[in-house]
């Protein structure tokens, strides 16, 4: 009986175990066996349903984590983070020592823990965490930092250390919690540090915190403490960091006087419930370009439709700033305003915070026709910030010691931004970075600080910078974790990637691209059969072999999307080892391909259609001037001219079949500029020209496209990705239509195929520029082609290509979307495995929605890449004199296209400053007449150009009529006649 | 907002462990003195209780017996207060049916039930706590009360979880982890031989991964049977001491 009741007992025992928490040797676990502590963990969660769950878990405690410093010997690591020297100098802190910052300094400061000069810091599990949880994107940019071996950045698992593990106490918060732990880690250190013996030099923690309580009990316990602000001052040889703090809230006051500009923000409940019960609305908010005291907030109802809501006045704005979510509230019908046509700017001096608003807001109140009222409504708080770090310049104040400055955004949705420096003068006609930290209500303007210079102004380092910054384009260096996933250098092909490849090394493949090109993606080769047939292969690129599915490099190109190209510089998707030598088909080396084999007859006719990954050896990569030369050259017969010919017969039977199909060939023009090889500076403009073989390559990379997605959307009709070209509503034709019927042509837009033909017929006589500006007003009617996953869309039509069904496939280097396509290709044919997300269509479409993105936001900084190099060239050729022609009529300006240069400009007829002469728009024609004078569109005139630096952040380029005369407003011909080169106009 | 992390960059899991470590394991065996066998076992936070009778002749119909060996009957149930939220059907629902059918071909595969043929033994296994690896936690609690009845074995059988996050197998994984979106396998092994007597996975996983898993899941395994054998030899330990008296 004994035994049994004590079996019991040890029983009762075991069961109570967790409770309570014991000392237990587990040697099973690996070869290492250390004393682990064991904890039981509960708290209590709130479930999604709204109940209570009560959750245990367990939480060991080890004592087998190190204290990473290079200084200790007691530890047992194997390699250190810490260095054993900080070289900061700080005259609060003069002996070596490592920091800690607490959550809060991280979450605020991080643009200063990104500075290089902040090093050797000790990142608690307990902070990161916290961060993870309250912030995204500051949590990406702490781990890159981390990851960053420069920047001596250590993790210290201060949760599962046996030693600096505390409990919540009874009544104690969750955030009391927390910084005692990074308190206790904070004394454990000092501790640990002190103790060791190897460290003569005095080795140090300093604790980093902005809270007045916890920097107080810190002190209590002995701990080196400081305010963040008061480290960073302290900092000798750094003192520019100190523009960089962010205000803490405590520092806010300061600024601003207590008189209330704003209504208040409601708290996130009540927002919540006004909007479930319909009193209140959410939606995006975007600023107007024009007038800063306008918005609209765009409501999404319910389905497609959205509706536009307008927001007129400071007081209605509240504190929004672009892009935000809002929620806004409906004004009384009597009190809906419409849209002001006036432009108004916030200019001039920073306006004392008690302005009369009425003075600000009087020109807004024209009375409106009653059918021109528009719902208006007003801001009542804010759902969610999108504040992002903005561009733009200092408007140094006119108090020579005031450390206070405006700051003006170069986006002109933006409000001015104050913000405190000391270094304002040097800072003056710098291009510089600002951040906003806050809005308090009693401030006239948003609160930021200073995150970093770009450079001065006007310089095309900095212009390109800022282009870059604002279109959202990613273009910091590729970051240490990115980079660990390249393959090691010297390079080779093994045994193993040869598996599941064809060895196609022995045929004459060639690759031919514009000059200077070093990320080549595409490579052809054709020969003929046995059988009379020919063969042709697409080699594309395998640049899905080294970037493998869900690691950083995947991550980072799926988030830039797209190569950028600017002038004379290029972001790149993937690292430059990759884009420019392993995945780049240069010629007379071995490379991985992913290769599209055609088996066609001398009609172009597909009679066979293989897709493989394969290794190529391109026998020479030519120019598209190069390998015309060589066509064109009968002299020559080798393998590469001979092929090459095959392919440009092919190409043009492939090109007719296309035509007849319905395809447009549309025109814009683009331009090239010759750059001065020193400096960089742009001497020539010219229009890109093209050649038989560019369509000869264009020709079979959208067969292998077209292939290829046939192909991928067979295999995977849920998950392909595909890219579609919608056809655009009639009403887009409209101006197209008008135009071509003021010079009595005809056009049909009923389907793609009535369009081409009609723009081929096209013509005027004496007019042989007419039929390229036809085509360059029909690609302005054209839609976006888009992205999308086959499985998200019933319509796949490309409507510019004539073809059911398109994909991108031979861009892999400069496209995210073609990587896709490969691995889907790849799955498809069992060349390479799958993984979930590949098969999500959610997630798929999700990828779609940001590559379309990066695809719209990398054209428009394309184009004002573009529009800021022609600034530099006509800033060097003062003031031109050119023909052009009139694209456009609008009420008071007509827009004019100079083909020689491929610009396009705007020539108002209401000068600011002078008395406008009389216009009178006819929306038919459409016409514009301009005193006597009545412009057409296509009308022949002559302007000036020059560049209007007057704002030297929104330069631009100012067209002035020469030709027509019209008494008071052309203006006279300059004096110096340009170098006259005959544009070429047709090609 | 974001989900919890599984694996840290400095490689510890949500609780404290390294990717191979094993919850704590312990052990009794013998806790009922009217079954044939039984033993508790805990691991971590999942608790399980399994009880043997047998081997004894038929009960029921006689037309389930063979002629050739033992039937084994496997009844897996789950107590109303294992989990956070009250379980409203401790056994007889779809999900116990499947884990004794598991847990029955685990056990057929162990046991050498031809020495004891047209008899039956009932392994009667019940979660008294549940924090992840119910399967496992219920297949090793069972191999000790089959060792404590008495009934041979080819070897014991020992099983665990493993999961797959960041290209890193993680062994015994907890309630967190399982419902953390991982693809899990459960694996029962007889460790001597190297013998796989059930292998379960019902997540997707790339094939390419699969070796590695189960290579992770064997050695976790072993683990396992290193405890359970030492168990069992403290157990026999202190039965002889108690028969010496």
């Amino acid at each position: 009986v004994t035994a049994v009741q004590q079996r019991l007992l040890e029983i009762r025992n075991l069961m109570k175990t967790s409770r309570t928490s014991r000392y237990v040797t587990l040697s099973n676990i690996s070869e290492v066996s250390f004393v682990i502590m064991l904890k039981s963990k509960t708290f209590v969660k709130k479930t999604r349903s709204g109940g209570v769950m009560k959750i245990v878990r367990e939480h060991y405690l080890r004592d087998d984590i190190w204290c990473g410093s290079e200084a200790c010997t007691e530890c047992k690591q194997e390699s250190t983070v810490l260095q054993k020297d900080t070289c900061i100098e700080s005259s609060l802190c003069s002996y070596p020592h490592y920091l800690i910052p607490d959550t809060n300094v991280v979450l605020h400061q991080i643009d200063v823990l990104e500075d290089p000069v902040i090093r050797n810091v000790i990142v608690l599990q307990t902070v990161l965490q916290e961060v993870r949880h309250r912030s995204a994107p500051i949590y990406k940019r702490l781990k890159d930092m981390i990851h960053e071996k420069e920047k001596h950045f250590y993790t210290f698992t201060n949760e599962h250390h046996r030693d600096t593990f505390i409990e919540r106490e009874p009544g104690e918060s969750a955030n009391d919690r927390n910084d005692r732990a990074i308190r206790m880690a904070a004394k454990w250190y000092s501790q640990h540090l002190k103790t060791s013996e190897s460290n003569p030099d005095g080795l140090k923690v300093v604790l980093l915190t902005n809270d007045q309580g916890n920097k107080q009990k810190a002190e209590e316990s002995g701990l080196l403490v400081h305010k963040c602000e008061e480290y960073i001052k302290s900092l000798i040889a750094n003192p520019e960091l100190v523009d960089r703090l962010a205000l803490s809230s405590d520092d806010k006051n300061e600024i601003t006087s207590n008189k209330v500009l704003f209504p208040e923000h409601l708290p996130l409940s009540k927002i919540q419930a006004g909007i479930k019960s319909g009193s209140f609305l959410q939606g995006t908010f975007r600023a107007s370009r024009d007038n800063y005291l306008e918005a609209t907030v765009f409501v999404q109802g319910e389905g497609e439709d959205t509706t536009e809501v307008l927001i007129q006045g400071l007081q209605n704005l509240n504190r929004a700033v672009h892009q935000d979510v809002v929620a806004l509230q409906l004004l009384p019908q009597n009190q809906w305003v419409a849209p002001s046509s006036v432009v108004l700017q916030d200019e001039g001096a920073a306006k004392d915070d008690n302005v009369e608003e009425e003075e600000e807001e009087k020109v807004l109140r024209i009375s409106a026709a009653e059918a021109a009222r528009k719902p208006t409504g007003k801001i009542v708080g804010i759902i969610k910030r999108n504040w992002r770090p903005f561009c733009g310049m200092l408007n140094v104040s006119q108090i020579k010691e005031s450390t206070r400055h405006l700051f003006t955004p170069a986006d002109r949705r933006i409000p001015r931004i104050r913000i405190e420096t000391r270094q304002a003068s040097t800072l003056a006609g710098q291009r510089i970075m600002v951040a906003i930290d806050g809005w308090p209500k009693d401030s006239r303007y948003p609160n930021g600080h200073f995150v970093r210079s770009l450079g001065s102004a006007g310089e095309k380092e900095t212009e390109q910078e800022v282009l870059l910054l604002e279109h959202d384009v990613p273009h910091q260096a590729f970051s240490q974790a990115v980079l660990s996933f390249l393959p090691k250098m010297p390079w080779a092909i093994t045994p193993e990637d040869m598996v599941k490849r064809q060895d196609l090394r022995q045929l004459t493949v060639c690759s031919v691209d514009p000059p200077g090109c070093t990320d080549i993606d595409d490579a052809l080769h054709c020969r003929e059969l046995e059988n009379g047939n020919l063969e042709v292969g697409v080699h594309i690129a395998d640049v899905s072999h080294f970037i493998r599915p869900g690691n950083a490099l995947d991550k980072e190109a799926a988030n830039r999307g797209t190569t950028v190209y600017l002038c004379g510089k290029r972001i790149d998707m993937v690292p430059e080892l990759l884009s420019s030598n392993l995945c780049s088909l240069r010629s007379n080396v071995d490379r991985l391909a992913f290769s599209c084999i055609w088996e066609m007859n001398h009609e172009a006719e597909i009679l066979k259609t293989q897709f493989t990954k394969s290794v190529i050896n391109s026998k020479s990569s030519m120019t598209y001037a190069e390998a015309q030369m060589r066509i064109d050259d009968t002299t020559k017969n080798d393998d590469i001219t001979k092929s090459l010919r095959g392919l440009n017969k092919l190409a043009k039977i492939l090109k007719r079949q296309r035509i007849q199909k319905g395809a447009l060939t549309l025109s814009s023009l683009e331009v090239r500029f010759h750059m001065d090889s020193e400096t960089h500076d742009p001497i020539d403009l010219q229009t890109k020209e093209l050649m038989e073989t560019n369509s000869m390559v264009e020709e079979f990379m959208l067969l292998a496209n077209i292939s290829v997605a046939q192909k991928i959307y067979d295999e995977f009709s849920e998950c392909a990705l595909l890219r579609k070209h919608p056809a655009p509503p009639p009403s887009n034709y409209d101006i197209l239509l008008k135009a071509a019927k003021s010079k009595e042509v005809e056009i049909h837009t009923d389907s793609a195929k009535a369009l081409a033909d009609s723009l081929d017929v096209a013509r005027v006589d004496g007019f042989p520029y007419f039929n390229t500006l036809l085509r360059i007003l029909a690609t302005r009617c054209m839609m976006q082609a888009v992205y999308f996953c086959s499985g998200m869309d019933s319509d796949f039509h490309h409507y510019g290509l004539a073809s059911p069904i398109y994909t991108h496939f031979t861009s892999p280097i400069r496209r995210y979307a073609d990587i896709i396509v490969h691995r889907l290709l790849a799955v498809a044919i069992g060349a390479d495995g799958t993984y979930p997300d590949l098969m999500d269509k959610h997630k798929q479409s999700a990828l779609c929605n940001n590559l379309n993105y990066r695809h719209k936001m990398a054209q428009y900084a394309q184009r004002a890449s573009v529009a800021f190099h022609t600034q530099l060239f006509f800033k060097s050729r003062g003031i031109l004199n050119e023909e052009g022609f009139v694209l456009f009529v609008r009420k008071n300006a007509i827009i004019v296209l100079i083909p020689k240069f491929g610009l396009e400009g705007t020539v108002f007829f209401d000068p600011k400053d002078k008395t406008a002469p009389s216009l009178v728009f006819d929306e038919e024609g459409p016409t514009l007449k301009v005193e006597e004078h009545t412009f057409h569109i296509f009308d022949k005139v002559k302007v000036t150009i020059s560049l209007d630096d007057s704002n030297i952040q929104h330069q631009k380029i100012r067209m002035a009529l020469t030709d027509p005369v019209i008494p008071g407003v052309s203006v006279p011909v300059p004096d110096t006649e340009p170098q006259t080169k005959k544009p070429r106009l047709d090609r | 907002m974001a989900g919890l992390e599984l694996l840290s960059d400095q490689g510890y899991r949500l609780d404290g462990r390294k990717a191979s470590e094993l919850r704590k394991v312990q052990a009794r065996m013998g806790v009922f003195a009217q079954a044939d066998g039984s033993a508790y076992l805990e691991q971590g936070n999942t608790k399980a209780l399994a009880v043997v009778y047998g081997p004894h002749e038929i009960r029921g119909s006689r037309s389930r017996a063979l002629h050739d060996r033992a039937v084994i009957n496997c009844q897996y149930s789950m107590a109303t207060f294992s989990t956070a939220e009250r379980k409203r059907r401790p056994h007889g629902d779809r999900k116990s049916t499947e884990m004794s059918l598991h847990l029955k071909q685990t056990f057929e595969a162990a046991v050498m039930t031809q020495l004891y043929p047209r008899s039956q033994i009932d392994i009667y296994v019940k979660i008294l706590q549940s924090d992840g690896g119910n399967y496992s936690v219920c297949v090793n609690a069972a191999t000790l009360a089959v060792i404590d009845a008495g009934i041979p074995m080819r070897d014991y059988v020992c099983a665990c979880t493993v999961g797959f996050v960041d290209e890193t197998p993680l062994a015994d994984l907890c309630y967190a982890e399982e419902s953390g979106g991982v693809s899990s396998l459960a694996l029962a092994l007889l460790p001597r031989g190297g013998q796989i007597a059930l292998l379960q996975m019902d997540a997707r996983l790339h094939q390419d991964h699969l070796e590695t898993l189960i290579e992770a899941a064997m050695t976790a395994c072993k683990g396992v049977s290193k405890v359970l054998d030492e168990v069992v030899r403290q157990h026999l330990q202190e039965v002889s001491v108690l028969t010496g008296e």
